[in-house]
């Protein structure tokens, strides 16, 4: 009996917080109307979420470029077609090693960051504050990082996919010796515009909504002490980072439609 | 904090350094350059057998790649593969009695249609059709015939 009331209650909390986080988002996007007066506020945090994150994307961005041209070139020359390289690296880059790697790390750099922000706002009671002030915090405060994210995540993944080739090229062509005209060319003919690049373009629009929409419902439905913004930035890289994974997995079924 | 004004250098930085990274993606790393359907026409092929060859695969001559397949359809009166490949519009001197015949990049590699110019002095138009074309070579069916030839060799011999 008692298991079934705590069953229960998880059911009715998991599915209660689910529809206060869709509200949330709905009012979050009537929100994202009015920045287009105050468009600043966008500026500054695609700052502080997008510039001050280039440096650790940029980072893994070229040794993941790196280590994958390693590990495809040791495979590739055993069946002798150490001139896919660039293809292998390109493909694996663009379509999924990108998006993900990138989703990921935002979410442990900006969206954690968000999180903390957020909640140590309304710990310190500056959410309560602004509404004493009539001015609404969502518009003021969690539109503009939600706008930041979702506008960072998709340039933070190109520049992560951009520089990840250069890694496989200077691993592969520099140290390896792949041919360097093979390797641009077999990329080119097997890397579509449509089918690989902007299929990872709009995962990386997916990601970015999903993650800042979890780091700023986190945020803002965080319980109000020390400890609640600690769990609630814990629960901001865990939630994220499974939805990346899930959700990757079922935007790359419905693109390639072979499920 | 951060003043206004390197704030939005940074951020200006950023952006353009995100858009020419999809820039570079698109151009460089895919084939945005080479789509060039613009002025494309069609022309198709009946083939007996197209083994693996995919819609999208490359129409070249004299290896050099002027088109790509643009859709794959089965002919249920004659029993064959009708094969429509886009041809770009720069090449439109493809003599009439040209054949085309699917080929396959290295050992294992993809499929692809080769064209072998002929003499003639009229060139195909779009929605031509090639008049003689080669099939896919079918691994399988080689190397079955490479044992029945061998087993017919040995079996008189005893």
């Amino acid at each position: 009996m008692n298991t079934l009331h705590i069953l229960g209650r998880i059911a009715i909390n998991s599915v209660e917080r689910l529809g206060r986080a869709a509200m949330f988002l709905y009012e979050v996007m009537l929100g994202s109307w009015e920045l287009v007066r105050r468009f600043y506020l966008v500026v500054q945090q695609v700052y502080a979420v997008g510039v001050l994150t280039l440096l650790i994307i940029l980072v893994s961005g070229l040794f993941v470029g790196m280590v994958l041209g390693l590990q495809g070139y040791n495979t590739l020359v055993k069946f002798g077609s150490a001139n896919s390289l660039g293809l292998l690296v390109a493909l694996s880059l663009v379509r999924e090693l990108g998006p993900v790697v990138t989703a990921l790390l935002f979410a442990g750099r900006a969206g954690s960051a968000l999180t903390a922000e957020i909640g140590l706002m309304k710990a310190t009671e500056q959410l309560a504050g602004m509404e004493m002030m009539a001015v609404n915090p969502v518009t003021r405060v969690i539109a503009p990082r939600f706008l930041g994210g979702v506008l960072a995540l998709p340039l933070l993944t190109a520049l992560f996919s951009a520089i990840g080739v250069m890694g496989g090229h200077l691993v592969g062509v520099g140290l390896l010796g792949v041919d360097a005209g093979a390797f641009w060319s077999q990329m080119q003919n097997g890397v579509d515009f449509r089918d690989d690049i902007m299929n990872g373009v709009i995962k990386s629009v997916v990601f970015g909504v999903v993650v800042s929409w979890i780091a700023v419902f986190e945020g803002y439905d965080a319980v109000p002490t020390s400890e609640g913004v600690a769990s609630a930035t814990n629960r901001t890289v865990v939630y994220s980072s499974l939805a990346v994974l899930g959700l990757d997995f079922i935007l790359t079924a419905l693109t390639l439609g072979e499920v | 904090m951060i003043n206004r004004k390197s704030l939005e250098v940074w951020v200006g930085l950023f952006v353009a350094a995100g858009i020419l990274a999809l820039a570079m993606l698109a151009f460089k790393v895919g084939n945005l350059t080479s789509a060039d359907v613009m002025n494309s026409y069609k022309v198709t092929g009946r083939f007996d057998n197209v083994g693996g060859l995919k819609v999208k695969a490359a129409v070249t001559m004299a290896g050099v790649r002027i088109g790509r397949v643009s859709a794959i359809a089965f002919d249920n009166k004659k029993y064959q593969a009708l094969v429509t490949m886009d041809i770009d519009g720069r090449y439109q001197i493809i003599p009439k009695d040209s054949s085309a015949s699917i080929l396959t990049s290295g050992l294992l590699g993809d499929q692809y249609i080769g064209i072998e110019p002929g003499g003639d002095d009229a060139s195909l138009k779009n929605g031509d059709s090639f008049l003689r074309t080669q099939s896919a070579l079918v691994l399988e069916k080689l190397v079955g015939q490479v044992i029945f030839n061998k087993a017919g060799e040995s079996a008189p011999a005893k």
